[in-house]
């Protein structure tokens, strides 16, 4: 198995590997023989998407077209007001915020990654391997205590403000925490190692000698990055964008404690509408709509990938 | 072709090789290597794998640079040009075309670069597809071809450009016998029409036999002899030559006026050139060596081989460890047991120092 498989989570980004022709699977499928042992070994990996993924989405599929009841709960009659609620300008705004929010985050993760993860990939293998690690090491320590520590550093009388006006660049503390960009950095710090794995695998799997012979050809170093390098990794960046757009498009920790707890994401209003209005149905409807979002998203990588197919060529 | 071996005229020197050291941690890959390679001429490096031969080129491309030494183009300092600006083409040991672009798109890469207009690429591409027997292909992703036929696209990508010289890092390693002696012809044909200067390398003797105007040998990072095929088959100047080109017989021991004074066989025949005293190797190679009575050697015919045009026959020399091969023309009537001597004509054979 490559790098990249080991890196991604079991069923998880269909998207590295949707390209392929379908002779690797074919493979597979006789290796595991007889359709009972097939049963055997996919049993247990569709029981539990069955009962913790697809019973509980059908349930709020479901909610979705009833009634809240006065007090919380359902009320089993049918309509299509919670439908018509999500393009209330109010609420339509946060997705669209949300998604911005997302968009940007992904954005500014890839141009923070794609460089480190180039360089990790050209190191040696002693180094790379610490440098993986030093990648992943936010890993292991509890993501709210991580996002606190912003809180910390970020806060009127926090580290960044007084180490800026110790020097003295600045009299006044700055704000710098309850702001979308606040919401970014927490994000991009949270998610940055998931874009960074996947472009990691794919630039580690690029062989060198395409890079040499674009050169020998007489490209340029730029001409180079984008005829053969961009292109040939490009299964990896959408990994990567997916896996750090799709959480933080979710996310309500973040906005919450580094946003100032306003409903400024999608995720917070979801968690709201559950938690606080009790009102079920309308928070179906607006999860449906961000899981509409995802799902266009990953028809778009699927079909991006296969574009850019093509396994040749890359070391395996 | 002016490469005619009389020809009194001194060819120009295209690439001048000065000193090239290049060392990996505690591997020497290359060694003060010096060569002169000329304009227009087919020049082979052959040598064991490992023996520096891809260091070598990838310092002419540019891909690395040496610890020492200098390397000319035309006379101008080619090192000092990143490699995207020499006019220098690397056939890669491992094809490496661009596994998303079609076999078109790979060979006309290079010449998109010049900035060429559209209409000139495309025609120069279907000539060159044409020229290599790709034009169906033209428009297959690399991974739906045979090994062969990549390998055509490698060839085609890189002469495409019209380079000032040509590299080619072992570039029929990956074929099999027949789709490889086509191929040794299809480059033969193809350096005397498009007049571009050829190093290939290779670690396959034979290939470079035929292809190389002049062959370099290099043994572990250095430059053992340069020479044209035929000179460096009958006349290899070092141990290691004649032990690595053909078939040879080699017998140890030291010069004297008539040959070589080799312990518990005798003088042998050999034409001089060496000091008497100097520890030297006698070569002759298993045609030059005649059956029959009274020659300079005696042995017993341990085994016969045919092989259609020749045979070859092993025979058993008492104090002479591995036992000496004899070619001779169609089949023989030898049989194994069989009491023979053996003998060459001193002109025959080489006297190399140790
Ligand atoms: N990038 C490298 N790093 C370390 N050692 C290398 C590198 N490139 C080549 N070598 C070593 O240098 C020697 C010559 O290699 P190479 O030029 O590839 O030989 P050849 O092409 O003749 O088989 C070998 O011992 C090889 O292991
Ligand atoms: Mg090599």
């Amino acid at each position: 198995m490559t790098a990249k498989h080991d890196l991604a989570p079991p069923g998880a980004a269909p998207g590295p590997t949707a390209g392929r022709p379908p002779r690797r699977s074919s493979r597979r499928s006789r290796a595991l023989g007889t359709a009972g042992a097939r049963l055997a070994f996919l049993g247990p990996g569709l029981g539990y998407l069955f009962v913790l993924l697809l019973v509980p989405l059908a349930l709020v599929l479901s909610y979705t077209v009833f009634r809240r009841g006065r007090f919380g709960g359902v009320v089993y009659e049918a309509t299509s007001e919670n439908f018509t609620r999500l393009f209330d300008p109010l609420y339509f705004h946060i997705v669209l915020g949300s998604i911005k929010i997302a968009a940007l985050t992904t954005l500014v993760a890839l141009l923070l990654g794609y460089p480190t993860a180039y360089a990790i990939a050209r190191l040696p293998r002693k180094w790379k391997t610490i440098a993986l690690v030093a990648v992943v090491l936010p890993f292991w320590t509890n993501f709210l205590i991580r996002v606190y520590a912003w809180v910390i550093m970020l806060s009127g009388p926090g580290l960044v403000n007084e180490a800026l006006t110790g020097i003295g660049i600045i009299d006044k503390p700055l704000e710098l925490l309850y702001n979308q960009g606040t919401i970014v950095t927490g994000l991009l710090y949270s998610y940055l190692p998931l874009m960074i794995l996947p472009l990691y695998a794919a630039i580690e799997r690029l062989d060198p000698q395409l890079g040499e012979a674009s050169a020998n050809l007489g490209a340029r170093p730029a001409r180079t990055f984008l005829s053969v390098t961009l292109p040939l990794t490009m299964p990896g960046i959408l990994t990567g964008c997916v896996f750090v757009f799709v959480p933080s498009l979710g996310n309500f920790v973040i906005p919450e404690i580094l946003g100032g707890g306003r409903s400024i994401m999608v995720g917070n209003l979801i968690r709201d509408q559950f938690l606080k209005a009790r009102d079920y149905p309308f928070g179906s409807a607006l999860a449906l709509a961000v899981i509409a979002v995802l799902i266009v998203l990953l028809f778009l990588q699927a079909w991006a990938s296969r574009v850019y197919g093509g396994t040749e060529g890359r070391r395996g | 072709m002016s490469a005619v071996p009389e020809a009194p005229a001194v060819p120009r020197t295209l690439v001048g090789i000065e000193g090239v050291s290049r060392r990996f941690g505690d591997v020497v890959a290359l060694d003060e290597v010096s060569l002169d390679i000329r304009q227009g001429e087919f020049f082979a490096l052959l040598g064991p794998s490992g023996c520096g031969k891809t260091t070598l080129l990838r310092i002419l491309a540019g891909f690395e640079a040496p610890d020492s030494g200098a390397v000319t183009l035309d006379g101008a300092d080619l090192l000092a040009r990143p490699a995207h600006r020499r006019p220098v083409n690397l056939m890669f040991q491992s094809y490496a075309l661009f596994p998303h672009m079609s076999v078109a798109k790979n060979v006309a890469y290079g010449l998109e670069r010049e900035g060429l207009p559209r209409g000139e690429v495309s025609s120069r591409v279907a000539e060159v597809l044409a020229t290599v027997g790709l034009t169906e292909q033209a428009g297959r992703r690399p991974h739906q071809l045979s090994g062969g036929q990549r390998q055509r696209v490698a060839l085609a990508r890189a002469i495409v450009k019209r380079p000032r010289l040509l590299l080619l890092d072992e570039p029929l390693s990956a074929l099999d016998k027949k789709v490889r002696a086509e191929m040794q012809l299809e480059l033969k044909r193809l350096q005397h029409e498009v007049g571009i200067t050829f190093v290939v390398v290779t670690h396959d003797q034979e290939e470079a036999m035929s292809l190389a105007d002049r062959i370099a040998v290099l043994q572990a990072g250095r430059v053992e002899q340069v020479d044209a095929p035929v000179r460096l088959y009958e006349r290899p100047g070092t141990p290691f030559v004649a032990g690595f080109i053909g078939a040879n017989n080699l017998f140890e021991g030291t010069a004297v006026g008539e040959g070589l004074s080799a312990p518990g066989l005798g003088t042998l025949p050999a034409q001089g050139g060496l000091a008497a005293g100097t520890p030297a190797l006698l070569g002759v190679r298993p045609e030059s060596i005649r059956l029959g009575a009274g020659g300079v050697l005696s042995g017993v015919v341990a085994d016969v081989s045919f092989y259609g045009g020749v045979s070859h026959i092993a025979v058993r020399v008492p104090g002479h460890e591995r036992p000496v091969l004899v070619a001779t023309q169609g089949p023989t009537r030898v049989t194994a047991g069989a009491e023979v001597g053996l003998g060459w004509s001193a002109s025959d054979a080489v006297l190399i120092a140790r």
